[in-house]
């Protein structure tokens, strides 16, 4: 048995697990966060990914003992109380889901591609970097035209903060 | 997966002593030893966290000497500036592994260490001519890579560092299977001082290995041109349900062509 201690959405949380416990498992069944999805046994479909350190990754492959002192963040802890993530508003808006199973993967993995690509992203590159994430109903186009409608409504939202602050500056 | 007993190892040391318990294993990124646990084709009784080593992790690079941890992942590896500008051939070899997530917890020790027949860093390492260093030895990585999933490590060894030097000229070209992004097959390219290089992955059915029918053509002339109507032969090449053995003996002349060319592009 392990001791494991993480933060996991702002939240410490700590627990007694067995050794070979996944990530996915310890967030599902001992915290009850079941947005994250498991979709495959064989790590090539994302539905599992959430954030570990900042980086976006499959649960379903590190041992919730290997997370132990890292901070987590899944799909529960990306909404701001009420109001949705952008990335989550894009989905909804571009109805870039349909069963919804691979979502909380593809937006996990999405808010990771639009944070390394802070000059914007074309359909090509979000194309290639969702290779991980697998959508069984297919629903490629609507996922892609969300993250690009994401990544501009973020790199928008962060232009306005910085004249607000340049302003701010300024004055 | 069968239970297992977790420990994290603090250093080099440590580990080598952690792993000398019952039937115990090292777990670097996991993207292989964790799949293969849950399927349970590997059932190791103790499992060795390589990963909290701060020895084992970072990229040097002193002129041409390029040194690469054997923790470091291949996000790190794919994404790091200084060994973009002296070696980017395999920086772009480890951007075209797996996806992002894989790419971020994945390492080049365990990459080397597995020895998939089809994984990409066998070929670099057999093209740059490099060394692997353990805990207790210099391995040529010509004597370091055996067969399928074998390399010439004992089960207590560990890997600390992959070292080169960087070619003037150097690219890899991969024909990745659509599903697993695996190399149906790989080719990396070399040309230094002493010589040209060619090392094939995904193909061979014994593991990574050196064309020298394709050496010897471009020895002559470091052209793509110069690899027209040479035979690769297909009698030690792999078939599978993905590619037949004469597809796959072609497919290295094909990617052998686009390394050439991609090298004498790009350095
Ligand atoms: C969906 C998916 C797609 C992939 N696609 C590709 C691909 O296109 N190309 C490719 O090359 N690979 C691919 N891989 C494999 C990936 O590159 C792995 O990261 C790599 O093979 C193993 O590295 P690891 O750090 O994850 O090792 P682990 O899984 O932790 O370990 C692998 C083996 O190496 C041993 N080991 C680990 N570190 C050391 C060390 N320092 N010293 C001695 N022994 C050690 C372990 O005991 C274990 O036996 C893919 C994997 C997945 C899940
Ligand atoms: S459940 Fe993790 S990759 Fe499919
Ligand atoms: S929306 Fe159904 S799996 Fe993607």
């Amino acid at each position: 048995m392990s001791e494991v201690s993480l933060v996991v959405n702002g939240r410490r949380v700590s627990g007694v697990v067995e050794d070979r416990t996944l990530l996915v498992h310890f967030l599902r069944e001992h915290l009850g966060l079941t947005g994250t999805h498991v979709g495959c046994d064989t790590s090539q479909c994302g539905a599992c990914v959430v954030h570990v350190d900042g980086k976006a990754v499959k649960s379903c492959t590190m041992l919730a003992a290997q997370a132990s002192g890292s901070t987590v963040v899944t799909i529960e802890g990306l909404a701001d109380g009420a109001d949705l993530h952008p990335v989550q508003a894009a989905f909804r808006e571009n109805h870039a889901l349909q069963c919804g199973f691979c979502t909380p993967g593809m937006i996990m993995a999405s808010v990771d591609i639009i944070n390394r690509h802070p000059d914007g992203l074309d359909e090509a590159t979000v194309r290639e970097e969702l290779e991980g994430n697998i959508c069984r109903c297919t629903g490629y186009h609507n996922i892609v035209k969300a993250v690009l409608a994401a990544s501009k409504a973020m790199n928008k939202s962060k232009a306005k903060g910085k004249s607000a602050s340049r302003a701010k500056q300024a004055a | 997966m069968y239970s297992v007993n977790y420990h994290r190892a603090s250093s080099v040391a440590d580990a080598a002593k952690l792993i000398k318990k019952g039937d115990a294993k090292f777990l670097s990124g996991g993207m292989t030893l964790i799949p293969a646990m849950k399927t349970r084709l590997a059932a190791p009784s103790d499992l060795v966290d390589l990963n909290h080593i701060a020895e084992l992790k970072g990229i040097k690079v002193s002129g041409k000497t390029v040194t690469i941890g054997a923790a470091t992942t291949h996000y790190e590896v794919a994404t790091d500036e200084k060994l973009k500008k002296v070696c980017p051939a395999i920086a772009e070899l480890a951007g075209l592994i797996g996806d992002v997530a894989v790419r971020y917890r994945g390492t080049i020790g365990g990459s080397i260490a597995n020895n998939d027949p089809a994984a990409d860093y066998p070929a670099a390492l057999m093209a740059l001519d490099a060394t692997v260093v353990t805990n207790k030895r210099q391995i040529p990585a010509e004597k370091f890579f055996k067969g399928l999933f074998e390399t010439a490590l004992k089960d207590d060894e560990i890997v600390t560092a992959v070292t080169f030097t960087a070619p003037p000229k150097a690219a890899y070209q991969k024909f990745p299977n659509p599903a697993s992004r695996y190399a149906i097959t790989g080719v990396f390219v070399t040309k230094g001082k002493d010589g040209v290089r060619v090392a094939v992955t995904g193909a061979g059915d014994n593991g990574v290995f050196r064309s020298k029918e394709i050496e010897a053509a471009l020895a002559k002339k470091f052209d793509a041109a110069a690899l027209d109507g040479v035979k690769v032969p297909s009698a030690n090449m792999m078939t599978d349900m993905h590619a037949s053995a004469d597809y796959r003996a072609n497919l290295v002349l094909v990617m052998a062509k686009r390394a050439v060319t991609a090298a004498n592009a790009g350095a």
